[in-house]
């Protein structure tokens, strides 16, 4: 089973380093696992995006056109990439900058106001670890406490930065628990 | 009574293919009695050019790479920071250093690469038949500039000495010449402060010996040592241009 | 050790020092930077050389000078900078040094893009620079697969005194994926002191050691090529290196795919498979060597009809897909060369219509 998520935004939005945790994760557990950056020009101050496979069964094609799920963190990316999700994928829409939703009927969207939440907390720079959980703990594609290890591990040089992005992982979570409801 | 001149250890027995007149063999005998007088032959590394002394290694008696044309000074960078423990000199001409190889050598300089450079300027590209350089003094004639260099197309003669003084980072650069026995003394000197500053690690240096081409020049060697004296020397003005001891006191 | 998630470019900097290379000069050019600013960091900790040279013109030739005195050393660069680097490959070759160089393509010519690409296939197996050299040439199709060719090209290099080239493409060196160094390299004893200008005092000889490649005599020089050609014929004998994939099979197409190319290729494969489609492939891990004879081999399957060189290139692999098949089989080109990788998608259609057509094939493209 290979599953595929799309990560996409605009510089500085920390698609890149989502992306990668989210990758970390899937080795965890596991799973075979391709980080696919968008590179050059387009990395300074442009649009990011990065795709994460995950697969139990080696990888082939790490180039994929058709992503199972799609994380957009602004307008530009949801109206590039939203098209493209397979049938009954999860995106996730930024809804503090996006206006509206995807328009897809056939997936399962999640609105979450990420940048308002992690301005609460501190910092909008946690708004992509807030995304993060929201994705994860909605689709499920790794297990939440794998996920929690690895934001950890990321952030062990930088320790002033853990508690709060563990909190905006857990706001991530809370919010998408009552989405659910 | 033993004998009071011989030939140098680091100097081999074979005849050089130099023309008459021509004072690369001059210079390779001080370069021959300086690692001698060092003691440093068995871990001398010297780099060749293109040119006419692209045989070089023919004449010494210790390891040579030989060079793509210019390349000399990136070669020896690689040399010298995979093996700081051997000592390693570029010999250059005036067609390889000053032209085709002008980027190698500034940056070399400028990162004050710690081996030692002997650029032998004789106004012409030697070993390819006599054609203009960037040396070539204005209204000389060449293969290639047949009415002389036309100072109005081709610009004023690269004093490469100069030049490589105008860097900040410390280095050694001196001109010398070797068309008389009291130059030969201080040139032999200059060789030897240049290898000296590579023994102790201390700086990038290059010795500029302004040479003689009688065969391309078209003059016969008395001719051309006069000629050097009458027209090179007030243009390539011989003396000290950079010293790492100078430049502390600054 | 367990596996870590690492980019491709950086674990090739890792592999080359797990690899006892610990001497690298380079110069910044995208897709591959990330190399030099990886090893900018982790040489010094090991006690190694980084230099960043001026151009790729010196940084070649600083890789020929270390080569020349024996030390294990490497570069890493992108197309254009392969280019300016190959006057240097050409001397190395013919002096005969062992040195490793990566080239991460990109698009070309000129400039091109910085997006994927294959199209240094000839400029790595043909030649690149001047004169009558060859390189050995390796393709990894993974980050995995780009560590263990790192480690297995310094031994090589030394074995054959011959640059080995690492030919992978902007996606293997972005791209990360799970790794595991492997622990131990084995390597012949070196035989440095007959040729390396390592200084005299150390060698038992006493003799100089000379390293050059000007041979004005005829005879002498065309002895030296076929000292050169005889390696390179040893190299086609022993260092050929291919996967085979989907060969049990009775597969009407086959298909002939490297590096990042090849992996969009299985998953072709393996969908193809599901709609009751069978095709092969070849995928080449040298090539140079090329993977002949297994080509002709697969080729000659009575159920194959026609096989298909997929390149990141305006068919350039064709040609050695041609000279291999021998003419037992038609053989197609498909490819782009832009930037965009073909997805599965698109290998599937070019598949169904190579194997329909009956008639002589019109020349193919992706739209992508």
């Amino acid at each position: 089973m290979q599953t595929e998520v799309m990560f996409a935004g605009f510089g500085g939005q920390g698609i890149l380093l989502s992306a990668k945790i989210l990758a970390h994760a899937a080795l965890e557990q596991g799973l075979d696992v391709a980080w696919v950056p968008s590179y050059g020009p387009e990395m300074r101050g442009g649009t990011a995006y990065c795709m994460v496979v995950m697969s139990d069964l080696p990888i082939g094609s790490p180039v994929i056109r058709n992503p199972l799920h799609l994380v957009a963190m602004n307008l530009p990316s949801l109206e590039k990439f939203a098209p493209t999700v397979k049938p009954g994928g999860v995106i996730l829409v930024n809804s503090s900058l996006i206006p509206h939703g995807s328009g897809r009927g056939d997936v399962r969207e999640l609105l979450v106001p990420v940048n308002e939440i992690a301005i609460k907390l501190g910092s909008v720079k946690s708004a992509n670890i807030v995304a993060l959980s929201a994705f994860v703990s909605r689709s499920k594609v790794v297990d939440y406490d794998t996920l929690i290890r690895c934001i950890q591990e990321e952030f062990a040089q930088k320790k002033d930065l853990i508690s709060l992005n563990l909190k905006a992982a857990e706001e991530g979570r809370k919010l998408t628990y009552l989405c659910s409801l | 009574m033993g004998k009071e001149f011989t030939r140098p250890q680091a100097l081999s027995e074979q005849h050089t293919h130099y023309c008459p007149g021509c004072t690369h063999g001059i210079i390779h005998r001080l370069i021959a009695q300086v690692i001698d007088e060092l003691g440093v032959r068995g871990r001398t590394v010297g780099i060749a050019p293109v040119g006419c002394a692209v045989l070089a290694y023919n004449y010494f008696t210790f390891d040579f790479q030989e060079a793509a044309h210019g390349r000399a000074p990136a070669m020896a960078t690689g040399i010298k920071r995979v093996r700081p423990d051997l000592m390693v000199f570029t010999y250059q001409g005036d067609g390889d250093l000053a032209s085709i190889g002008m980027g190698e050598i500034v940056h070399a300089a400028n990162r004050g690469e710690k081996f030692t450079t002997i650029f032998v300027n004789n106004t012409v590209y030697g070993m390819t038949g006599g054609q203009m350089a960037p040396t070539t003094m204005p209204g000389q004639r060449t293969t290639t500039s047949p009415l002389g260099r036309n100072i109005d197309e081709i610009g004023m003669p690269l004093k490469v000495a100069e030049l490589l003084s105008t860097l900040e980072t410390p280095g050694y650069i001196e001109r010398v010449t070797v068309i008389k026995p009291s130059y030969i003394v201080r040139a032999k000197r200059a060789i030897k402060r240049a290898f000296t500053y590579q023994l102790q690690g201390r700086c990038f240096s290059l010795v500029e010996v302004v040479s003689t081409c009688p065969t391309n020049w078209g003059l016969t060697p008395m001719e051309a040592v006069n000629w050097t004296a009458d027209v090179l020397l007030p243009y390539y003005q011989l003396g000290e241009y950079k010293s790492p001891d100078t430049r502390e006191e600054g | 050790m367990g596996k870590v998630l690492m980019k491709g470019n950086e674990a090739i900097g890792e592999a080359a020092i797990r690899a006892g290379c610990l001497n690298y000069f380079a110069y910044p050019i995208t897709p591959q930077s990330e190399v030099a600013e990886y090893l900018s960091r982790r040489l010094p900790e090991v006690g190694g050389v980084f230099l960043q040279g001026e151009s790729e013109v010196a940084v070649s030739y600083m890789i020929f000078g270390a080569a020349a005195c024996g030390e294990r050393v490497f570069t890493t660069s992108s197309s254009p900078g392969i280019s300016l680097m190959s006057e240097g490959i050409s001397y190395i070759a013919a002096a005969q040094c062992p040195a490793v160089f990566v080239n991460i393509m990109r698009g070309g010519p000129g400039l091109g893009g910085i997006l994927p690409s294959q199209a240094d296939y000839f400029q790595a197996t043909k030649g690149g620079g001047h004169g009558d050299y060859r390189l050995l040439v390796m393709a990894p199709a993974g980050v995995q697969e780009a560590v263990e060719m790192v480690m297995r090209a310094f031994p090589l290099a030394e074995e054959y005194r011959n640059p080995v080239i690492i030919l992978g493409d902007g996606l293997i060196g972005q791209m990360m994926e799970p790794v595991e160094f492997p622990d131990h390299l084995s390597s012949k004893p070196s035989n440095k002191d007959e040729w390396a200008t390592n200084g005299m005092a150390t060698r038992k000889s006493g003799r100089p050691n000379i390293v050059r490649t000007l041979i004005l005599d005829p005879n002498t020089l065309n002895e030296h090529n076929l000292h050169l050609k005889e390696k390179y014929e040893r190299m086609k004998r022993d260092e050929v290196r291919y996967e085979p994939y989907n060969l049990e099979a009775d597969y009407r197409g086959l298909i002939v795919s490297y590096g990042t190319m090849s992996r969009v290729c299985r998953s072709a494969i393996d969908a193809l498979k599901e709609q009751g489609v069978e095709v092969g492939m070849v995928r080449p891990q040298t090539l140079f060597p090329f993977p002949e004879k297994a080509i002709e081999e697969a080729a000659s399957k009575e159920s194959c009809e026609v096989v298909v060189s997929i390149e990141m290139s305006m068919g350039q692999m064709v040609e050695d897909v041609e000279r291999s098949v021998r003419g037992r089989r038609p053989v197609e080109w498909y490819g782009t060369c832009g930037g965009d990788v073909p997805t599965p998608e698109e290998i599937m259609e070019a598949m169904k219509s190579f194997m329909s057509s009956e008639s002589p094939h019109l020349v193919h493209s992706s739209t992508g």
